[in-house]
């Protein structure tokens, strides 16, 4: 069982976000990088399906070196090795594209991302993984086990949860309780060392979309309170202030 | 008190996500560590989060030691993560056990002290001191866990003047025979062995491996303690133990033996001192944000202000300390008396970072919804263990003068 696993390098959940330049650029001074939550569940779940089956688990990522050791962590949590794309993705086809072309001959098993990733959550890559290597894609998926040569996944559907059986290979996204994630131990650090980090020049397209510009959201302002008996003026704000009714 | 009452994972449960802890870097420090120091770091900070910060509080409560993190401890490099991986250690560099010890003491004091006596009192001597066989038998196991030591040097009646220690041995055939006692021994009561220092026939001090399981060899536990509750303390009670020679380390003689060790856990004392430090400060930071005072955040007053400017501006100070410590330790370059003065300058900011930030904190300072009284309370241990904070003064005052001022 080989399992391709990507992995996006996102802002630390407690960033605090700026913008730069005419608020068209993230600003990534002084903001801490992290493996995207998502995508450390679909690797320690890869890592856990390859202990009792065999076989490897390799990370990749498409972007700039200034993520590796996101990449370095991933190997420290048990990958076996690791591809980073020389590239950065304007968005989420040209990260899948850089992906299908690396994965396209190498015959995984299959190929696991998270959700979404938790900076532009657009959730796209694992549909278009599907979509662009003619495998089935199975998204949000927060149970995975692979029984007698197929995967069984369970997703959470609307007012319950559905049980899933589909041959291999096949792409699936990772949702929050599929598995907790590991934290790197001592030996996973010294080994991952000496793993490979192979790094290779993108080949897929560019310049689907672009990003113009960002808005922040408006700072929350402070309670009004208004007293039970004055149930007009409560309208008053609700429909000159905040125009929702 | 055993932890039998404690359920972990209801405990973890009740707690989870509460512990939100930031590292202060004002000065970038950073930039100054290695990518692989960052990632050891953060991982212990992670585990500490998960594992230790949930739990915490109620074993020190309930004065009981979390066995059930020991084999955690192990896997993220607590036990001697600067001795080699032939002997199963991590054989990584002093900066990088430096942060391991900052990030387990930020968790809590009594849970550093267990990897502190461990890696540097326990493991280090047998590393140091210790024949091939030694090293061979005694660390991988202690490395894993699976093995827990204690370090055996202070007395009742010599703290601060272990030249003066009376538990002494003499020999017979292939063993010796041991008598003595030792006192505020952390680890003592589950401890699988003891790297006990003690006197021979010519009074000359020497280190000896004690077995659990030899006749006449006790552990009594230390109770009542206010201080380091999470944190099992007890006595070593040797009434003629029967002890192999083959268990004495062969080639050192003197205080040089346990002043080598003492070096080493100081050295981890002074990082982990900053780290609870650091929990302090960030736990009183986030207090004054959010707790509003005559009608605005009391981060907005001058007084709050002025403590925690200082707070930060001390944090700054002693990393610098540290982290400049850490590249000598890494290039054997250290003196004992640069060792003095981190451990005594951090310990003493430590203490005063939790005192001003219980104030800070007001009546809820007091209780155990935060941890700063639970650090305040350790560290009274921690600037009296190792070298009180007076003896690491004359350590410093006879290094610049000269002249010795012990006795």
């Amino acid at each position: 069982m080989n399992i391709l696993v990507c992995i996006s390098v996102v802002p630390d959940t407690t960033t605090k976000i700026t913008f730069t330049d005419n608020n068209s650029q993230f600003n990534r001074e002084g903001v801490q990088f992290i493996i995207n939550p998502y995508d450390e569940l679909a690797l320690t779940r890869a890592l856990e399906i390859t202990e009792k089956s065999g076989g490897e688990v390799t990370v990749i990522h498409v972007g700039g070196v200034e993520n590796e050791p996101s990449i370095r962590k991933a190997l420290a949590i048990g990958a076996h090795k690791a591809i980073r794309i020389n590239k950065n993705p304007n968005d989420a086809q040209e990260a899948a594209s850089e992906i299908a072309n690396y994965a396209k001959d190498k015959g995984y098993d299959m190929i696991l991302t998270g959700r979404e990733s938790i900076d532009y959550n657009s959730g796209q890559v694992c549909g278009l993984l599907g979509a662009m290597l003619s495998l089935p894609s199975i998204n949000v998926v927060m149970g995975l086990d692979v029984v007698d040569g197929q995967a069984v996944l369970t997703r959470d559907i609307d007012g319950g949860r559905e049980t899933i059986s589909c041959g291999l290979p096949l792409v699936a996204s990772a949702q929050k309780d599929l598995v907790e994630p590991r934290i790197p131990n001592m030996r996973g650090i010294m080994a991952a060392r000496t793993k490979p980090l192979e790094v290779l020049e993108p080949t897929g397209e560019s310049n689907f979309s672009a990003h113009q510009s960002y808005d922040l959201p408006e700072p929350k302002s402070a309670v009004k309170m208004i007293s039970p008996d004055n149930a007009g003026e409560l309208i008053r704000l609700l429909r000159e202030e905040a125009k929702i009714i | 008190m055993s932890a039998s009452s404690l359920n972990v994972e209801e405990l973890k449960a009740a707690h989870q996500g509460k512990d939100r802890f930031e590292m202060p870097d004002f000065y970038g420090i950073d930039d100054l560590l290695s990518e692989e120091h960052i990632l050891i770091r953060n991982s212990v900070r992670d585990w500490v989060k998960r594992e230790l910060s949930p739990v915490i509080e109620n074993y020190a409560q309930e004065a009981a030691f979390p066995h059930h993190l020991i084999k955690g401890l192990a896997e993220i490099g607590a036990f001697g993560p600067q001795l080699p991986v032939e002997y199963g250690c991590g054989g990584l560099d002093y900066t990088a056990y430096g942060l391991i010890m900052q990030e387990i003491e930020r968790g809590d004091s009594g849970i550093r002290s267990t990897a502190s006596v461990q890696g540097s009192l326990v493991m280090y001597p047998i590393f140091k001191f210790g024949t091939e066989e030694q090293k061979r038998k005694f660390l991988p196991k202690l490395a894993s866990g699976e093995m827990m030591g204690c370090f055996g040097l202070t007395e009742p009646d010599h703290g601060s003047n272990p030249a003066g220690m009376t538990t002494h041995f003499v020999e017979d055939g292939d063993d010796v025979i041991l008598n003595g006692a030792k006192m505020w021994i952390s680890n003592a009561p589950f401890a699988d062995v003891a790297v006990v220092w003690a006197k021979n026939e010519e009074g000359k001090i020497k280190g000896i491996i004690v077995e659990r399981g030899m006749e006449g060899f006790t552990t009594p536990e230390t109770h009542n303690k206010w201080s380091l509750r999470a944190s099992a303390t007890g006595e070593l009670v040797f009434d003629n133990v029967r002890v192999p020679k083959s268990n004495i380390f062969p080639e050192v003689s003197g205080l040089k033996g346990p002043l080598t060790c003492l070096n080493s856990a100081r050295y981890g004392i002074s990082w982990g001192a900053l780290g609870a430090a650091m929990d302090c400060y960030d736990t009183a930071l986030c207090y004054s944000k959010q707790r509003v005072q005559f009608g605005r955040p009391i981060a907005g007053f001058q007084l709050q202000q002025k403590k925690l400017a200082e707070m930060v501006t001390e944090i700054t100070k002693a990393q610098l300390l540290v982290w400049r410590l850490g590249n000598l330790m890494n290039e054997g370059k250290a003196t004992p008396a640069q060792i003095s003065m981190a451990k005594r300058n951090n310990v003493e900011i430590a203490l005063n970072i939790a005192r001003e930030a219980r104030q800070m904190l007001g009546g809820m300072g007091i209780t155990g919804e935060f941890p700063i009284m639970r650090h305040m309370a350790n560290l009274e241990s921690v600037v009296t263990y190792e070298g009180t904070h007076d003896i690491h003064l004359l350590i410093l005052g006879h290094e610049v003068t000269g002249e010795n001022a012990f006795f």
